[in-house]
């Protein structure tokens, strides 16, 4: 598990897909934890220039220490607004959350290379990229707090609803991207997703149809080691990023951790997109800090080291070493994040209380855009079933 | 290891996952496969331990895939063992909807009776804790509407233990939904008497006035609703059907020969739900029986709605008990 070790290296097959071809039982790191990997700053906060990563620096070459910062400052305000989100939840304002803690880069990365016209297709852990398209942070939260289900106008920020059955998503991803080359739109589209969904049939598929439609879709894979408790070797015995050549589109692996290298190869995929050439697999190497959801207990099925190891190549970290050994920041800047910081948990902890219920009629809302006759006369029903409550002076 | 020993005041979940442990240590072809049903032991810790004692090829971690799952419990099948899968919530059943209605339910019929296929697909289901959405839905109309399937849903821990042994000893798949709500709910488990055949209804409360029908989650509430009736004098008798298909229409015609009023009960939408069904026979079984019609409480015909609104959507003292007054008013 040494990702910041073969930053330097070059990019070559993972030693691991050759020595284990042929056999039935697989070594342990079967899906490849030390394949080629794009990182452009190290766990330590260097930049890294190498000719194996030029293909993709030169997206973030001309990147201002402005930029920098503002990607620094997403990461440090999600990873707050997640923090609030999880306390939450322990203080029963939340049913649920899923966290993203140790995933900032990776989101925060992707989702800074999207255009405003493009388009998203979240899973539930997205609040990074949700961030970054403009979504009221508070409004990922009514889902989980059991208030609707879905929180936000996917077309107001092209950010779809999140979508929980696992992979589902990427096809709705590809047909939206088959639309765009349809309309002969220059726009792209993203499709977020887990190690553990890369084993749904559903992924499979949308992985052919947009190969086989050219589809300008990039695939944002963050493998982030678990699906709930069972690790990537559960669902794959080759590097992820290696599925897409059987596909026939290209399958690149970056750090997850390493904000700018996630930002330059999703750049660059979805100029792809753009060009029309196609479909592009990125996967994200990266890492659940957190339990899968506040009902999990990772304590079942994994150790302690394993966190602790990722925790160096924390993603806030390294960018934060980056600004201040360049002099791009100052204490007053961090000083001032904080304060931000502060002030969005606040923001995002009252906007949660204050949440009404739904009013009881809202189930029977939208259920069909043209309306329905049973439905009618279910809520009519229901109302006058409320309304015996109220002649009895009751609630 | 498990011994048939008297389990006192066992959990729901607890009866299922000594029900499973027993399939385990006395038939070597029985595995369990699913989503983290191994180290985690389930998210709800039905299988808890199980990995641990049988081992990894027996207690499966599978890939999250659905159709996978139940697709290669198929193979496993035709090859002689009798897997038991676990979907982890109902709405996640879906993605495997296909294998399950177009494969495990046909090809005994397609094969001329030649291939049998002992497969239990275990969907923890129903509403009731708070979840988000696809995580508390009851599925079951669509499943007892396919042939070939057998349909079950436990209300109580005992029932989820022989339960759960007669579904695995099935030569048939049997879509094995467990109530997780009551999935902590503890009752006395017997696991030497072994009750009746897994497709009988059971009359739970014995009354007079008129016959509730439920099966799963929705028996203890029906249960409550005839103790809160019973205050206000009537007498209401508490069928739990157990099977949705196969259905016991004769313990249930049997019942309303003597209460003549029949109210069903259940968490699935009303609109062509197990209800429906029970209705239309028992009407024709017992036209000149009844002295109401029959009535369902159920759900509404809409997307399961968001936590916060699940209690007005779920059938409820209230609810059920309006319902009994209308039957009874007539
Ligand atoms: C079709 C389906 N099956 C099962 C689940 C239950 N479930 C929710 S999240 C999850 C694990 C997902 O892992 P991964 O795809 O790696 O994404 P991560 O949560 O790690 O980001 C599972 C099994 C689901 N939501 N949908």
């Amino acid at each position: 598990m040494t990702v910041e070790s073969t930053a330097a290296r070059k990019p070559r097959r993972s030693a691991g897909t050759k020595s284990t071809a042929g056999k039935r039982t697989t070594a342990k790191n079967a899906p490849g934890t030390d394949p080629e990997l794009v990182q452009l700053l190290t766990p330590e906060g260097e930049r890294l220039k190498n000719p194996e990563n030029a293909t993709y620096d030169k997206y973030v070459a001309d990147i201002t220490p402005d930029e920098l910062r503002g990607l620094y400052r997403d990461m440090v305000l999600t990873r707050r607004f997640d923090a609030e989100a999880t306390s939450l939840q322990r203080q029963g304002e939340l049913g649920l959350w899923a966290s993203l803690l140790g995933q900032e880069a990776a989101q925060i990365g992707s989702g800074r290379a999207t255009r405003e016209d493009d388009y998203v297709f979240p899973t539930y852990r997205e609040h990074g990229v949700a961030w970054c398209r403009g979504v009221d942070p508070a409004n990922l939260l009514g889902m989980f707090r059991g208030v609707n289900n879905g929180g936000w106008d996917p077309n107001g920020n092209n950010f779809h609803l999140y979508t929980i059955v696992i992979g589902s998503q990427t096809l709705h991803a590809t047909g939206y991207a088959m639309g765009i080359a349809k309309d002969g739109a220059d726009s792209a589209v993203i499709a977020y997703f887990g190690d553990g969904a890369s084993s749904q049939g559903d992924v499979a598929e949308s992985f052919t149809f947009s190969a086989v439609y050219n589809a300008p879709v990039v695939f944002f894979c963050q493998n982030n080691q678990w699906a709930i408790s069972e690790p990537t070797e559960k669902q794959t015995r080759v590097p992820l990023y290696q599925r897409a050549q059987g596909y026939g589109f290209p399958g690149v692996r970056v750090d997850g951790n390493d904000v700018l290298a996630c930002l330059a190869v999703t750049k660059w995929a979805l100029e792809r997109a753009r060009n029309g050439e196609g479909p592009t697999l990125v996967e994200a190497y990266t890492y659940r800090m957190g339990a899968h959801t506040t009902s999990d207990d990772p304590t079942k099925y994994r150790a302690d080291e394993e966190r602790e190891s990722w925790e160096a190549k924390d993603p806030i970290l390294r960018l934060r070493r980056y600004l201040e050994a360049s002099n791009h920041a100052d204490e007053g800047f961090f000083a001032e994040l904080e304060a931000e910081s502060e002030a969005l948990g606040k923001r995002v902890r009252e906007a949660v209380r204050a949440m009404p219920d739904p009013d009881r009629f809202a189930i029977f809302e939208n259920v069909y855009a043209d309306g329905h006759a049973l439905v009618d006369e279910e809520r009519a029903q229901f109302a006058a079933y409320q309304a015996s409550f109220a002649d009895e002076g009751g609630h | 290891m498990a011994e048939a020993v008297t389990f006192k005041n066992m959990a729901l979940a607890k009866a299922i996952n000594e029900s499973l442990r027993r399939a385990l240590d006395s038939d070597p072809k029985v595995l369990i496969m699913g989503e983290d049903v191994g180290k985690l032991g389930g998210v709800f810790r039905v299988t808890d331990g199980l990995q641990k004692d049988f081992g990894e090829s027996r207690v499966i971690d599978t890939p999250l895939a659905e159709s996978g799952i139940v697709g290669t419990a198929i193979g496993l099948a035709l090859r002689g063992y009798r897997p038991v899968v676990e979907i982890q919530f109902d709405g996640f059943v879906f993605p495997a909807y296909d294998q399950i209605v177009t494969q495990l339910a046909k090809m005994h019929a397609r094969s001329l009776g030649k291939v049998k296929l002992p497969v239990v697909v275990r969907i923890p289901y129903g509403g009731g804790i708070g979840a988000v959405e696809h995580h508390s839905e009851s599925p079951e109309a669509l499943f007892a509407h396919v042939a070939g399937l057998k349909v079950v849903s436990p209300s109580n821990a005992s029932d989820g233990y022989w339960m759960m042994q007669q579904a695995i000893q099935s030569d048939d798949p049997v879509i094995f939904f467990e109530p997780k709500r009551r999935y902590w709910d503890k009752a006395e488990v017997n696991t030497e008497a072994i009750p009746g055949p897994l497709h009988k209804a059971q009359v739970v409360r014995e009354g007079t006035d008129l016959t509730l029908v439920a099966y799963g989650p929705m028996v203890k509430l029906c249960q409550e609703v005839a103790d809160a009736a019973a205050e206000e004098g009537k007498s209401l008798e508490v069928l739990d059907l157990r099977s949705v298909s196969p259905l016991d229409f004769d313990s249930i015609q049997a019942s309303v020969e003597k209460t003549r009023r029949l109210v069903v009960v259940h968490e699935a939408p009303v609109f062509l739900g197990s209800g429906a069904e029970i209705a239309a026979r028992i009407t024709e079984r017992c036209f000149y029986h009844l002295e109401a019609p029959v009535l369902r409480v159920g759900g509404y015909h809409a997307p399961y709605p968001p936590a916060r609104l699940e209690e007005e959507y779920l059938p409820g003292l209230d609810r059920v008990l309006d319902a009994v007054d209308r039957a009874l008013a007539y």
